[in-house]
């Protein structure tokens, strides 16, 4: 317990949209964007007489998903109706599982490579498929008193992802957040765009706050409408803090009388929750098994195949990232959290120019560099890995040094060129080894201040030196002229 | 023997031979419903156009000798419940009075391909919820043997149009006897086929786990003839059976020898009425003198039949009527109205000072769905939803619906175990012959147990039939019903058809008396 | 057990029906009697029975994703009691 003198108590209800050509249980196209109404069929307007079948791929991708995070699988599942009227639920039900869902107690690891928490495993409630809403739209300002329905997004399939209350900061939602994003990212399974709504997060919080010898706990607010990661963060902080100033004026407890959970929306503009309006009648969903739909079942053969599939997870991919190529954890982490593309482009340079800690240290500090001025992916990026490489090994050589390397890389952005190429466009050539030493001699006859220093052993001298090398020849390395002339001081 | 009195098979022969045209006989049909339907109103809306259209269409392919679908030119009736790609598909219901489905119903799909000829939708109880179609929200139908009974229901419709001549096959749905039970009252051949034979894709929904599509018919070689063509495995419905089809007419003239018929002892309790009891008899003697061996066996749980299915139906049809909400598709309450009631009940509230009522004001989404699904619905159907949204309801659904699905299971069981011992069960199709038309709507509960004999083939999801065997001395005829395993309609046909290769009940015709002037 | 109107009015809601006074008082009283009916389910003893949902015995049906056409915007529309060009139109969602 911090000394806010608190707990604070989360869990996140996480809502995927999976990606599938078509919805959950029509052939419609769930992609984003197209005019109002234009993808839809008797069976996602709820039209008498549609039947739902289910999509293959959207159970093979919760499935993924749910192995993924650790989940048991158990060997039956069913889906139900759960029962509501809504003008964008078109069948009055949304078909969702509920007491047989397809996975449950699974787990994800989260950590801070910053250190403000310990690293821990987040339990994983359950995960399960249903079919999303169409969108109400109200537009009061444009003088309509009626509000429009579209029915495009109805039927889509998502994965609700429900966290144990394990959490127990904002910061630890963020990672939480965070690393779930980027597994999905790896598996696959979903675009996780927030802005389209491919993910949306709720989150349910409340306060352990002691009591002497026992422990109170706050009413538990659901909090809506967090569009972002940051947003989830913020409004979970001020949602810690407006509680437990809440109690401190008025101490009501989960359960007792006024302390039943309430649902609140984030305010982005205001920065503030505010308590939604009760729907019109406290719901009771009447949930019960859909009849137009049959049961799931899944061997430990099938868990285990979909578990065989799944390649290298994230949190996996960090601790071999680390050791194969030698790099720092740190290092590791911020490749991997860069999403599979990337850490393939990292190996293949890794690969080409047989030098990990190299090829870590250039996509870190170049290649994402560049993505961002480019506002590009890493499949976007104009050079290969293997022509990085090519010009990573001419550094290893000593042929160019690291800030020559750099004008390189742009110049074969620039000109589409390979590493050789752009060298030679660039008048960087090898200076041969002849050539070298006597231009140290040149230099040292010429600077015999320096040479006494050297002499003396004051080895920063030979700075000077190398300044007026690269007059002479801009090709030279600087590595190697400091190497000579200390050999040929030694000499003399 | 003129025409529309021939069976549909001999109709398809003569067809075929070209000895008549489809249009002659579309023509003959719809002349037999403008002269009687009237009456009967079996027809909730006839397609003449159409149907001539398409026949002359199929005489013409024929004239080219082009190949045509198995049901060439043979007109067909179809329920109501199923929709019909750009023809109105009511169901029974003010609610759908004016909804235009934009496909067909794979069982209208079927006949399409098969050329068979769609010459009107028929008359139902709403939303299927029914026993004597008088729950239709349009008007009921009358039992062509005497007009003042009703033709029972909910597929009265289908089943009194056959009974009349005005049309040699029709369609039906049961879900807990509506094809069998007015089969029985109107005198026709009327089968409930195994639960996932045939496809729901486009039937309207009223309790899914329980609706079957069906064929209505003169004979029992008609039922199959149309059987054939609407059965089979769908892809857009995911409880149709994955299984082969037997071409139901290809053995349907071999008697089954050493046929084992199960007499179930709780049907012949008390309710059923006497002349039925009797000619069911009857109708059991007949099959022992054709060899069949009949032994008494007890589905104990049959008893519960009624009340399980009376928990599970509605709970199912409350969730699958959610959909009419006046939103997207179906009646709407007359929203003008609607919003100046609210404003003034607000108005009032607020001058009375009732705090607590302004607050439990219906919102005006809230007002129009209460008022498009009260006005749109009739009674019955509501009952119906109550029903089910109140035994699914928090605290409740575990003693109902739970409950009765744990029965349901138990009656299944009833008949795994039967089966192992008979090849067939039979029975008579209703406790009695068809009522008068009025004679129950009030009394819901009475009307309910109508279905005594027949609802526990749909909670076990097993296959049914009731074929005419008898006439009571009011002139009425009498069902007998057959109940055989899943998947063994091949079985039960031959059954009825071997009982009708010895006895003249199915067909009997009313005689007619055109609309009194 | 018996249903009260307070009950019959309740489920009214949830199933968004309207009943008048007098529709109220005779639902209260068929849908009693069919309650009461239902119950002799519970002389049943049916302890360790699976619930039957379904009486198919299949399982895992799937279609495969690939996509088909939906319908036009105006076929889709055509049976809307209130609609504009493109939408369905209801009376003010208020909130969320
Ligand atoms: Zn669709």
């Amino acid at each position: 317990m911090t000394n806010t003198a608190y707990e604070t108590i989360i869990g996140l209800e996480v809502h995927v949209q999976l990606q599938t050509n078509t919805k959950l249980f029509c052939r419609c196209s769930t992609s984003f964007g197209a005019e109002p109404n234009t993808q839809t069929c008797p069976v996602c307007i709820g039209m008498p007489g549609s039947l739902p079948v289910m999509n293959r791929q959207a159970y093979a991708l919760g499935l993924k998903t749910a192995v993924a995070l650790n989940c048991q699988i158990p060997e039956f599942t069913k889906w139900d109706r759960k029962q509501y009227f809504y003008p964008d639920l078109p069948k009055g039900y949304q078909i969702s599982q509920f007491d047989l869902p397809m996975s449950e107690h699974g787990w994800l690891e989260i950590s801070d490579p910053k250190g403000a928490f310990e690293t821990k495993k987040i339990g994983i409630t359950r995960a399960h498929l249903e079919d999303d809403a169409g969108k109400s739209m109200h537009d009061e300002a444009a003088g309509r008193s009626d509000s429009r329905i579209d029915l495009n997004r109805t039927g889509t399939p998502l994965l609700e992802i429900v966290s144990d209350p394990d959490l127990r900061s904002a910061d630890e939602a963020r990672a939480y957040l965070s690393e779930l994003k980027l597994l999905l990212t790896y598996l696959g399974v979903s675009d996780c765009n927030m802005q389209e709504g491919s993910l949306r997060v709720d989150a349910n919080i409340n306060l352990h706050i002691a009591q002497g010898e026992r422990t109170a706990a706050t009413p538990i607010v659901e909090v809506k409408n967090m569009n972002s990661f940051r947003a989830v963060e913020r409004a979970l902080r001020f949602e810690a803090n407006r509680q437990f100033e809440s109690w401190q004026a008025n101490p009501v407890e989960l359960g007792s009388p006024g302390g039943h959970k309430t649902t609140r929306g984030w305010d982005d503009q205001m920065q503030i929750t505010r308590i939604q309006r009760e729907k019109e009648e406290s719901s009771d969903y009447r949930y019960f098994p859909d009849p137009d739909l049959l049961p799931v079942t899944a061997t430990e053969a099938d868990v285990a195949s979909v578990r065989g599939a799944l390649g290298e997870l994230p949190a996996a991919l960090r601790v071999t990232l680390a050791k194969k190529y030698g790099i720092d954890a740190y290092d590791a982490d911020v490749l991997v959290n860069q999403g599979r593309p990337l850490v393939a482009y990292f190996e293949e340079l890794a690969a080409a120019c047989d030098d990990g800690r190299r090829a870590s240290n250039w996509v870190q500090q170049d290649v994402l560099r560049l993505l961002n001025e480019m506002d590009a992916t890493i499949d976007q990026f104009p050079v290969t890995a293997a022509a990085l490489g090519e010009l990573l090994k001419f550094i290893a050589a000593g042929d160019i040094d690291n800030t020559r390397a750099k004008d390189v890389l742009q110049e074969m952005i620039d000109a589409q060129s390979s590493a050789a190429e752009a060298m030679a466009k660039l008048g960087i050539e090898k200076v041969d080894a002849s050539d070298l030493e006597s231009l140290c001699r040149e230099l040292l006859a010429a600077n015999p201040a320096v040479v006494a220093d050297l002499k003396e052993g004051k080895m920063k001298a030979v700075g000077a030196l190398i300044g007026q090398a690269k007059k002479q020849n801009p090709n030279v390395n600087p590595a190697q002229i400091k190497s000579i002339c200390i050999e040929l001081v030694k000499q003399l | 023997m003129s025409l529309i009195d021939s069976p549909a098979t001999e109709l398809l022969q003569l067809l075929k031979s070209a000895e008549v045209t489809a249009v002659e006989v579309t023509q003959a049909y719809l002349d037999q419903i403008a002269r009687y339907d009237g009456r009967v109103k079996s027809f909730l809306s006839v397609g003449s156009e159409r149907a001539l259209e398409q026949a002359a269409t199929i005489d013409q392919r024929r004239g080219r000798g082009e190949p045509l679908g198995e049901l060439a030119g043979l007109p067909v009736a179809v329920k109501d419940v199923l929709c019909t790609d750009g023809w109105v598909t009511s169901c029974g219901s003010k609610m759908l009075a004016d909804f235009v489905p934009p496909y067909d119903a794979t069982v209208i799909a079927r006949l399409k391909a098969a050329d068979a000829i769609l010459i009107g939708k028929t008359n139902m109880d709403e939303f299927a919820m029914g026993g004597s179609t008088e729950n239709s929200a349009f008007f009921p139908t009358t039992n062509p043997w005497d007009v003042s009974c009703t033709p029972g229901g909910s597929s009265g419709g289908a089943a009194a149009c056959v009974a009349a001549s005005m049309a040699p096959l029709s369609i039906g749905s049961d879900t807990g006897g509506s094809i069998r039970q007015p089969a029985g009252f109107c005198g026709v051949t009327g089968l409930k086929p195994t639960y996932g034979r045939v496809s729901r894709y486009g039937l309207i929904a009223f309790a899914s786990s329980l609706d079957q599509v069906g064929p209505l018919a003169s004979t029992a070689e008609d039922a199959a003839l149309l059987l054939r063509t609407i059965a089979g495995h769908d892809p857009l419905d995911s409880t149709s059976a994955p299984v082969d089809q037997p071409d139901y007419l290809a053995n349907i003239d071999q008697p089954l020898d050493g046929l084992r018929l199960g007499l179930v002892r709780e049907h012949f309790g008390p309710g059923l009425d006497d002349e039925v009891g009797a000619a069911v008899g009857q109708a059991i003697k007949e099959f022992e003198s054709r060899g069949a061996r009949v032994q008494e066996i007890s589905l104990p749980h049959s008893k519960y039949a009624i009340a399980t299915y009376y928990v599970i139906a509605p709970c199912e049809a409350s969730s699958n009527l959610a959909r009419y909400d006046g939103v997207h598709y179906g009646y709407r309450t007359d929203e003008a109205a609607m919003l100046a009631d609210l404003a003034e009940e607000r108005k009032q509230l607020a001058a009375a000072g009732d705090e607590a009522g302004l607050a439990n004001l219906d919102s005006p989404l809230m007002r129009l769905y209460r008022l498009s699904r009260s006005e749109g619905f009739g009674p019955e159907v509501k009952r119906r939803i109550m029903l089910g949204a109140y035994a699914l309801s928090a605290g409740y659904k575990d003693a109902y619906y739970v409950k009765a699905l744990k029965v349901r299971r138990l009656i299944r069981n009833d008949y795994d175990a039967a089966f192992r011992d008979v090849d067939l069960i039979v029975g008579p199709t209703t406790p009695t012959v068809a009522f008068g038309l009025g004679e129950m709507v009030d009394d819901p509960l009475a009307m309910y147990l109508q279905d005594l004999y027949t609802v526990s083939a749909n909670l076990a999801g097993i296959a049914g039939i009731s074929v005419p065997c008898g006439m009571t001395s009011t002139g009425l005829p009498v069902g007998l019903q057959l109940q055989a395993p899943p998947f063994q309609e091949e079985r039960l046909l031959r059954a009825a058809h071997m009982f009708q290769q010895a006895t003249d009940w199915h067909t009997k015709r009313p005689t007619l008396a055109a609309e009194t002037p | 057990m018996s249903l009260s109107k307070a009950d019959v009015e309740k489920v009214a809601s949830l199933a968004r029906l309207k009943l008048t006074d007098e529709e109220l008082s005779t639902m209260t009283r068929q849908l009693d009697q069919v309650i009461q009916y239902v119950q002799q389910l519970e002389e049943l003893d049916t302890s360790g029975v699976q619930p039957m949902a379904h009486t198919a015995d299949l399982a895992n049906v799937f279609a495969d994703d690939l996509l088909r056409a939906s319908l036009p915007r105006d076929a889709a529309l055509a049976n809307a009691p209130k609609r504009d060009d493109e939408c369905y139109l209801v009376p003010p969602v208020l909130g969320d």
